[in-house]
């Protein structure tokens, strides 16, 4: 990867970021349906301040990452076709512009997973432990849905079935993110070690990070 | 226009008097349907190609196959010395301009920050896309909203992204539509200088006099092939 390569991605991270504070998706209506979303947990089960505190952490990463996914593949599927084929005849190379949109939804996922979690800790009354490892936690979980999200939102352009391929191809990927990011979080909660649980997600980042990269001029031109 | 020597425009895989287009009995098939069937075309430095044809004959298929954007089905071919089914092509993109029906631009962009995009991309200085924007007329909408641009004002900011990266391919559609006589004037010029600095041009247009007028030659596209 050359320094054109980062140059190109950082080009369409500009780019995105630009589009994303002109259209407000993300800051004007995902993150206030995630907030709704947290809120209507407890209309629903009651207002059992146990049992929110044992049911919060896990509905807070539920709602990161169903919002984050979608956050993500309309990020990656929001450019029409005379779009990519400027974008590609300005010699873009098709896994710089997929690096580009994947770090820009990881910075849309952070303020989401930022601003969302502000709001389970007031609802749930979650305990913040082991700031340090949550912190990395929600990094890796914001790049892995962003990754995730990006190379879906990639088939999803380059096929005819659409959208109804999202379901299927985000589910068997995100299911180890998930069991990863409520695992540390009890793992912190409870004193013990999460390496093997941050490792699992670093592998899950790191599969997806090399299929986008590899499949992104074949996506291209299907 | 040739060689192409800035950074990240890949080289020039051409040589000497070789073709920048030739297609050699290609044909493009999308789904259970050909588009284009054995097109056979040479298209030479220097050269304005007119190209005609009625609604859905396979025109803009053809633009998209000359931009490397399609792979083709049945064929050989290259476009500027890259072979059309090798990762040669890659290397040629940014050597080749198209402009379509739709803008390729993005509407939550300004017209500058479209450029500012486009140069950054290209690996051109930033400060040729405000006088790119200064040279098509539009030195006082540089801060506008794309999407609340008009579409001939979206069009020019196209002509000026073909102004500011240097092209050896240039491929329009319809490229008169919607614009005023300046722009058209524009438009006209940047053929011109295309073809003079020793690049082709395809124009794909209904209006036969007055390509007819700037071409070189003419094609006629039917039911997906050149006659």
């Amino acid at each position: 990867m050359t320094t054109g390569f980062w140059h190109q991605a950082a080009a369409v991270v500009h780019r995105d970021l630009l589009r994303e504070r002109r259209r407000g998706d993300v800051l004007w209506i995902t993150i206030p349906f995630g907030a709704i979303a947290l809120l209507l947990v407890p209309l629903a089960v009651g207002t059992d301040a146990i049992l929110l505190r044992q049911i919060g952490p896990g509905m807070y990463w539920v709602i990161v990452m169903l919002f984050g996914v979608l956050v993500s593949v309309g990020k990656a599927s929001n450019e029409t076709l005379p779009q990519q084929d400027a974008s590609a005849l300005l010699g873009l190379d098709p896994a710089s512009g997929f690096v580009g949109r994947a770090t820009s939804a990881t910075l849309l996922l952070l303020i989401f997973e930022m601003v969302v979690g502000v709001v389970a800790v007031g609802l749930y009354d979650i305990s913040i432990i082991g700031i340090p490892w949550l912190i990395v936690t929600l990094i890796i979980v914001a790049i892995g849905l962003a990754l995730l999200g990006t190379l879906t939102g990639s088939i999803v352009n380059s096929t005819s079935a659409g959208t109804a391929l999202v379901p299927l191809l985000v589910a068997p990927l995100s299911v180890p993110l998930l069991l990863g990011a409520t695992q540390s979080y009890e793992g912190l909660r409870l004193g013990h070690s999460i390496l093997s649980w941050v490792l699992l997600m670093v592998a899950v980042v790191l599969i997806v990070a090399i299929i986008g990269v590899l499949t992104a001029r074949p996506l291209q031109e299907m | 226009m040739i060689p192409d020597t800035s950074s990240g425009g890949g080289g020039s895989p051409t040589t000497g008097g070789d073709p920048l287009v030739k297609l050699d009995g290609v044909g493009v098939r999308i789904g259970s349907t050909q588009i284009l069937r054995d097109v056979d075309l040479e298209i030479s430095a220097g050269e304005v190609v007119g190209l005609f044809g009625a609604n859905g004959a396979g025109k803009t298929t053809a633009l998209r196959l000359m931009a490397t954007l399609i792979r083709p089905s049945q064929g050989t071919g290259t476009v500027l010395g890259a072979d059309l089914t090798s990762q040669e092509r890659y290397d040629v993109r940014r050597r080749i301009g198209m402009i379509g029906h739709t803008p390729g631009i993005f509407p939550e962009l300004t017209l500058g920050e479209n450029l500012r995009y486009a140069a950054r991309v290209a690996g051109v200085p930033p400060e040729r896309a405000d006088e790119a924007l200064v040279a098509v007329g539009l030195g006082g909408a540089i801060d506008r909203r794309a999407g609340a641009s008009s579409h001939g004002m979206q069009r020019r900011t196209e002509f000026a992204r073909e102004l500011m990266i240097d092209r050896s391919l240039l491929l329009l559609d319809e490229p008169h539509s919607a614009l005023d006589r300046d722009a058209v004037d524009l438009v006209e010029g940047l053929i011109a200088r295309t073809a003079e600095e020793g690049g082709a041009v395809v124009v794909v247009s209904h209006d036969r006099d007055r390509i007819n007028k700037i071409a070189s030659r003419s094609v006629e596209i039917q039911g997906g092939t050149l006659s």
